[in-house]
């Protein structure tokens, strides 16, 4: 403890507007612990509730009322309070040095006597947050050095769409107000803790008139005035506010409520703002002269810090691949058009038998049949109902066919999903899953003829029905070859894929799950291809043009491959 | 870029943003708007002869207090434990409208301290389900608070219930500039059958009612009110899976900072002006909602589907919800292995169907 020390005190400056008792109470907490109080009310508040506030504090000799301002958000207001507020403070309390901005919903975290310890070895020391505006990353609304060179005659609040355009017409007309001299902007956080000496040559400026002229029209001065100003009298700042207070993304104030009660017991600062007034148990607690209580938690401010952080993160961005009440993202803006990663398989299960065991087993995913079948949902294992009570009645997919798909991954978070797809199956989703960054789709295009050269049917239908899916896949692999397209996309022509089938297969599962890096060792068993060659010339012969599924040759049946070990696989 | 893929005709349940239109159009359309929410307020104006006061302590209502608006009609078992729940959220004053109930309801309610109680024997479906007696009491006493307007088997859950009163709501959503609160509801339903789940007058409903389906909702928006339209859920998976358009509306805004000029159109699922339904973010980010959880699938709705088959009250074409009717009639089970036991606002949260927002 230093010689300066003895003797000095910290009084208090509390800016009120609403929930007077509260702030009678703090303020009774204050001064009954040695720390003169001026309080400062709103002009805007009943004559009668601060006429009870000054008959609750009448016994209390430390307390003062100084001149009333009306002290609307942003306006000059507020700081022609404090101004006032602080010359009362310094020159009925000569033994005051420090003074300490608080408003009327700010409560003491830690005892009256730490916060006079700390400053008692601090004696020169300007706690006030002061950051020049270039490098103030939290002005919300663009608005940060063009608060000092624009005029703002209208009330935000009130007459907000005239504050608008009057801020862009003075952009347009490159307006700049002239700064007075010796003005370094400087912005910060509105509740300092200021010595005797800094704050008397601030009010006792020579130049403060014309400082307070220019100050009266620049927007939020009490985020600026003294955070400008301190700059100009004093050599010792300490930029940081000693009052925790947390904004959220629009700039406005948390508040704390009684669950926050653990939180703020691990806070090192002094004074916390701002307090619900119905948080009866964190005044309860942080009103007493229990020590025992407050002492447990260790400081952890940076757990605060990480609290709100997410809650901006939550309130901003959201979570991705979720759709609700609360979040209904335009196209584009998703952050995400869905939950997981999740592989579409499209050809596969026309072209291997068994084709959903197989991957389950070589993936270990799991593995839907045609979610978008026309008859109804094919989830894995021929449930009924799936995760998160999807249904598999095919009106309501069709219904939402994006919300069942969302919903699915987003129900089954953690666990990747993979479905068959095909041209028979409902197409809505195709730009949807093509611009989708978490879909892995696989095709092997033309494959849907082999049902079909397998199937018992007139050869006209066959013919209609081949024309009809070789349109619809066509304008699918148009969508996937789009510039626009965002997923993983692999296409096969069938062709090409039977020729070697083992080589894609392992890229596939490799990329599903890349820490495995294990060969595949069993091959799913191909469909019989024999003569497939003479039925796409039938279908060639009938005047269709088959040229998805690329070059089988007539008589030149592909040999089954299934049974062959691939080729030694390279890891790129 | 978005508007070059929205060709495919599913433009508004993709959540691509509606084409825009024409200035004109846009004009015309909230002139329409604007008149049929004059027409909605001039009917509950003429609406207020059907109401007769039986208990008014309007008087004891103070600046600032939260309101709540209730029609009911038969709600002797669900009553108390309502009026519990919602004076231990914060409702200062609850303003309802009894439609001719039977079973003691309305002496229930004519004692409580905090509760101003009118009676009408009118026809519920002619006041469009009740909205213009409701409508009309919040023309007169809900200007300037926070009023929350709910069915008599809704209750109401938001984040942090527990801790923070809907004062406490009221005040943050006031410094956010929001004026409504979204909060869908959530169908809650037994086990076993409907017939299992027996509950005494006053009892909790959700001792009974413990399982919900936790993701299965279809989600869009209607351009025209801006409103989300949410279905889904158990009744769309049991009764509605072949015509799903019918499954039962979710979405509601039932928390709104009053004006004497807003009107609710269809329950509390949308109101107007449009802008207060747009309780959703659609740059991705989450803001603040509730739920309202459903207590409708207790053991006496088997009986009350019968009455409400009858009476046609319920849906303005009833006709077509007769075989929703018989399917709850025939005492069926909603619950099925993927069915969630409700353990409280977080555990709604985690699964996605409420959110904090901002609010920590």
């Amino acid at each position: 403890m230093t010689v300066a020390g003895a003797g000095a005190r910290v009084g208090f400056l509390m800016l009120c507007h609403t929930a007077l008792d509260r702030a009678a109470q703090v303020a009774r907490h204050w001064a009954e612990r040695g720390c003169p109080v001026v309080i400062h009310v709103d002009r805007r508040v009943a004559a009668a509730p601060y006429a009870k506030l000054m008959a609750d504090l009448a016994d209390l000799p430390d307390v003062r009322f100084s001149g009333r301002h009306a002290c609307e958000w942003g306006t000059w207001g507020i700081v022609a309070a404090s101004q006032q507020a602080a010359t009362m403070m310094l020159r009925d309390f000569p033994d005051v040095r420090h003074v300490y901005l608080a408003s009327g919903s700010c409560l003491p975290l830690r005892p009256v006597e730490e916060l006079a310890a700390y400053l008692d070895e601090r004696p020169r020391t300007d706690f006030i947050e002061s950051v020049t505006t270039e490098d103030v990353g939290w002005t919300v609304g663009g608005l940060s050095v063009e608060r000092f060179t624009l005029r703002f005659p209208f009330s935000w609040r009130k007459q907000r769409a005239l504050f608008d355009l009057y801020v862009e017409l003075q952009r347009k007309v490159r307006f700049r107000r002239k700064m007075p001299d010796g003005v370094v902007p400087h912005l910060g956080s509105q509740w300092w803790c200021l010595t005797r000496q800094t704050l008397s040559a601030m009010l006792e400026h020579p130049e403060r008139a014309r400082i307070d002229r220019y100050f009266r029209k620049v927007w939020i001065p009490d985020e600026s005035y003294f955070q400008t100003m301190v700059r100009m009298v004093s050599s010792n700042v300490e930029s940081r506010s000693l009052t925790l207070s947390k904004f959220d993304y629009q700039g406005k104030p948390h508040i704390f409520y009684d669950d926050h009660l653990q939180l703020l017991r691990r806070s090192d600062c002094f004074v916390a703002r701002k307090i619900w007034p119905q948080a009866d148990k964190i005044y309860a607690a942080f009103l007493s002269d229990d020590r025992s209580r407050q002492a447990v938690a260790e400081p952890n401010p940076g757990k605060i810090d990480r609290l709100f952080a997410k809650a901006v993160e939550r309130r901003t961005k959201g979570r991705p691949g979720l759709y609700m009440q609360s979040r209904f993202p335009n196209a584009n803006w998703e952050n995400g058009r869905t939950a997981g990663p999740y592989s579409v398989f499209s050809g596969f299960s026309d072209v291997f038998e068994n084709f959903e065991i197989w991957l389950s087993k070589a993936s270990g995913t799991r593995v839907h049949g045609h979610l978008f079948a026309p008859d109804r949902v094919h989830f894995a294992g021929g449930e009924h109902v799936y995760n998160g009570a999807l249904s598999d009645s095919a009106a309501l997919r069709d219904y939402n066919p994006k919300s069942f798909l969302t919903s699915l991954i987003w129900n089954t978070r953690g666990e990747r999903q993979c479905f068959q797809f095909g041209p028979g199956d409902d197409q809505t989703l195709n730009w949807f899953m093509a611009m989708d960054l978490n879909a892995q789709i696989s095709v092997i295009s033309g494959a849907w003829a082999v049902p079909l050269f397998h199937s018992n049917q007139n050869f006209s239908d066959i013919r209609r029905e081949a024309a009809r899916l070789q349109k619809l896949e066509q304008e699918f692999l148009n969508i996937l070859r789009s510039p626009h397209a965002k997923a993983r996309t692999r296409i096969w022509s069938l062709a090409d894929f039977v020729e070697n089938p083992m080589e894609p297969l392992q890229t596939i599962i490799d990329e599903i799950g890349p820490r495995q890096g294990r060969r595949l060792t069993e091959a799913p068993r191909m469909a019989d291809l024999t003569g497939f060659g003479q039925f796409l010339q039938n279908l060639r012969n009938q005047g269709m043009q088959p040229v998805l599924m690329g070059d089988f040759p007539v008589g030149d049946d592909p040999k089954p491959t299934s049974t062959r070990r691939g080729r030694p696989y390279l890891v790129k | 870029m978005a508007g070059r893929f929205s060709g495919n005709g599913t433009a508004v349940a993709l959540g691509e943003p509606a084409p825009a239109v024409p200035l004109y159009q846009k004009l015309l359309s909230d002139y329409a708007l604007r008149t049929k929410r004059r027409r909605l307020l001039w009917r509950a104006f003429r609406s207020r002869h059907a109401l007769h006061r039986v208990a008014d302590r309007t008087g004891t209502i103070r600046k600032g207090d939260v309101l709540c608006f209730v029609t009911l009609r038969n709600e002797a078992v669900r009553l108390p434990h309502f009026l519990d729940h919602h004076r231990k959220l914060g409702v200062d004053h609850f303003l309802i409208v009894d439609n001719g109930s039977t079973d003691g309801s309305a002496d229930l309610l004519r004692s409580a301290p905090d509760v101003s109680l009118w009676h009408t024997s009118t026809s519920y479906k002619a006041s469009r389900f009740g909205l213009d007696w409701v409508t009309w009491l919040q023309i007169r006493h809900g200007h300037g608070h926070w009023c929350l307007t709910l069915d008599a088997d809704e209750l109401m859950l938001y984040p942090h219930y527990e801790t923070r009163s809907l004062q406490a709501l009221g005040a943050w959503l006031d410094q956010q500039g929001q004026r409504s609160f979204g909060a869908m509801m959530l169908d809650l339903y037994p086990q076993g059958p409907l017939s299992a789940a027996v509950c005494g007058p006053g009892d909790d409903p959700l001792s009974v009612l413990q399982w919900f389906d936790p993701g299965n909702y279809s989600v869009m928006v209607q351009s025209r009110m801006r409103n989300l339209w949410i279905q889904g859920g158990p009744r769309a998976r049991m009764f509605f899976a072949q015509e799903p358009r019918r499954a039962p509306t979710l979405n509601k805004v039932p928390f709104v900072k009053w004006d004497r000029r807003f009107a609710y159109v269809n329950s509390t699922h949308a109101l107007l002006p449009p802008p207060l339904n747009e309780v959703y973010d659609t740059t991705g980010g989450e803001r603040t909602s509730g739920v309202l959880l459903h207590t409708k699938f207790l053991q006496i709705i088997l009986d009350k589907s019968r009455e409400e088959k009858e009476r046609r009250q319920h849906f303005a074409n009833s006709a077509l919800y007769d075989r929703y009717y018989d399917g709850v009639m025939a005492d069926p089970v909603l619950y099925c292995a993927a069915s969630r036991r409700l353990t409280g606002w977080r555990q709604l949260e985690a699964l996605g169907l409420l959110s904090r927002g901002g609010w920590v």
